[in-house]
């Protein structure tokens, strides 16, 4: 796997894109407006702000999965649609989306599959990575088996199962309990640090965007704008780090740049 | 686990059937008393008792161990009529797999073509509208015509409708995946194709089974009375017709047959239920 080389080489730029859903109808809705936004490879960038302020939709137009109305979105030096063929994304969503007909091993090998690898082959990274999740024992086990949060554990192995330069996370522990959100959160920066993907990370949650971020991106809602970037640097992050001066200063960072949002 | 559960259906099928025939002798042993009426009225009972509209259960039961001339042998009822079965299993079969086959590529034809969606269902509606009593001499004559035997235009009057509960919920399951399941399977940049192999049939069997379930009793139905129409020469439609032309005096024989058919059915509804649990529910009982 690939080392956090800690490169400059920019993962993401978004240059003046605009998102209008529905153009030309009773029902248009002006979701984004005028973002620019630069990704270094290796970072961790969340993105929060009030709900329906468009952070879903952006992550989608990196992704792909949505089209700009207007200006551009670069992944890699690529269009975000050569990126996506190219299968350069990681995708996790705030229901783990695992397929409930496949067992624990048989779903982190789904995009595997996809890419023809040989059946050995797959048996042996799925392995690897159940071992990166800490879910070894489980390999055999139906999603319907498994609590939340190992729900949410594979479906990050999943996503990180065929080495994707850029992984891309909408809520993904919405739904999980504050003790379980919390021991993810520890898991998931020791899976960022043993990978060195790219992270792109959508929260409401001003704890774990200060917690998790190299850099919190503020947005403002209707039309969704970028307020502010907050650079976080914490260093090495353990469970005592939420108790750590600089990690309240995060906080409240983040915090007063939301209230500035949500005050208009 | 299943294994029990399995004793404990067969336990409550016999009872429903015990306490059927109870109700059947009760109802007709009541009748008997009163003259058709509802004790201490003058207000006639729904179904007269008499043993032609209502033999004894047990008479009808006599008649299944009972001897018949088929052609030059004589036969256990038993084996007359399963043999008669085992023909109009053949065809129910035939026009179930080919009903199966028809109701999913309409299914996955309206998937991939919107257009197709809203142009096929109201006709794939339409079709089921149309009395099967005016349709089934049409394709047997046609059928006939082209040099086929009785038996394909049997089938094909199976399969018209066994492909429609295939086709609808087909396309209902084929449409069950949520958008987030087909954004993921966008996100990895596979095609069409391998979004249907991987995603949407898997996630449609919990649909399509209920729906293989109805078509499994409508083949039956369906080649019966494909059977019945065209006067076939075999087949439990031929039973059919044979013992209700004599029912004024033979009523048993009648009961007997309409009991084959309700047994056969009952027998490719367990086919179904089996396979349904060899494909999806094996070895996945969520632990509690
Ligand atoms: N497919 C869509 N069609 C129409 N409007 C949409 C669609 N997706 C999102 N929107 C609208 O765009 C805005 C931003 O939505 P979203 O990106 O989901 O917000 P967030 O994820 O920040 O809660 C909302 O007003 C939402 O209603
Ligand atoms: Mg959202």
């Amino acid at each position: 796997m690939r080392e956090n080389s800690g490169t400059l080489e920019e993962a993401v730029s978004i240059r003046a894109a605009d998102k209008v859903f529905n153009p030309d109808s009773d029902n248009e809705v002006q979701a984004l407006l005028g973002i620019d936004l630069d990704i270094k490879e290796g970072d961790f960038i969340s993105l929060i702000g009030p709900s329906g302020c468009g952070k879903s939709t952006l992550l989608r137009l990196i992704a792909d999965l949505l089209t700009p109305t207007a200006g551009e979105v670069e992944v890699f030096g690529k269009t975000a649609n050569e990126a996506r063929l190219d299968q350069d994304y990681g995708m996790v969503f705030q229901h783990s989306g695992l397929f409930d007909w496949r067992d624990v091993s048989a779903n982190i090998e789904l995009p595997l599959e996809l890419k023809g690898w040989s059946k050995v082959d797959r048996r042996k990274r799925s392995r690897e990575m159940l071992e990166l999740v800490r879910l070894e024992e489980f390999k055999d086990h139906y999603p319907r088996q498994l609590s939340g949060g190992m729900q949410q554990r594979v479906s990050i192995a999943r996503a990180l199962s065929f080495e994707p330069r850029l992984l891309l996370m909408d809520e993904p522990f919405g739904a999980l309990d504050e003790m379980t959100r919390e021991h993810m959160q520890v898991e998931l920066l020791r899976i960022w640090r043993e990978t060195g993907t790219t992270v792109v990370f959508v929260t409401h949650s001003i704890p774990e965007a200060a917690f998790l971020s190299s850099k919190v991106v503020v947005l403002s809602p209707r039309p969704g704008r970028i307020h502010s970037e907050i650079t976080v640097d914490l260093g090495d992050r353990t469970d005592e780090t939420r108790e750590d001066p600089e990690f309240f200063k995060a906080t409240t960072e983040v915090r007063e740049a939301l209230r500035a949002v949500e005050a208009g | 686990m299943t294994k029990r559960k399995a004793l404990r259906t067969a336990f409550t099928v016999l009872l429903t059937l015990v306490l059927f025939v109870l109700l059947w002798e009760g109802y007709k042993w009541m009748g008997q008393q009163t003259e058709d009426q509802w004790p201490g009225t003058q207000f006639g009972l729904p179904v007269s008792t008499d043993d032609l509209t209502m033999p004894h259960a047990s008479d009808i039961f006599n008649e299944l161990t009972d001897e018949i001339r088929a052609g030059r042998e004589t036969l256990p009822m038993t084996v007359y009529l399963a043999k008669k079965a085992a023909f109009t299993f053949l065809e129910a079969a035939i026009g179930f797999s080919l009903g199966v086959i028809v109701g999913l590529m309409l299914a996955i034809f309206m998937l991939r073509w919107r257009f197709a969606e809203r142009g096929f269902l109201p006709w794939i509606n339409v079709s089921q509208t149309v009395p099967l009593i005016a349709l089934a001499p049409i394709v047997v004559t046609w059928a006939r015509l082209q040099g086929y035997p009785d038996m394909v235009g049997i089938s094909l009057i199976a399969t018209y409708l066994t492909f429609f509960p295939v086709a609808v919920s087909g396309l209902r399951g084929l449409q069950s995946p949520d958008s987030s399941d087909v954004e993921l399977m966008r996100s990895y940049a596979a095609s069409w194709s391998s979004t249907l192999i991987k995603l949407r049939l898997p996630a449609a069997r919990p649909f399509l089974f209920p729906a293989f379930k109805l078509a499994a009793t409508l083949s039956v139905v369906g080649s019966i009375v494909g059977e019945i129409s065209i006067g076939t020469k075999t087949g439990l439609g031929r039973a059919i017709l044979d013992f209700a032309q004599r029912y004024a005096v033979w009523p048993e024989r009648l009961y007997s047959s309409v009991i084959a058919a309700s047994l056969l059915g009952l027998f490719v509804f367990g086919l179904v239920n089996a396979a349904e649990w060899f494909f999806i529910k094996r070895g996945r009982e969520v632990l509690k």
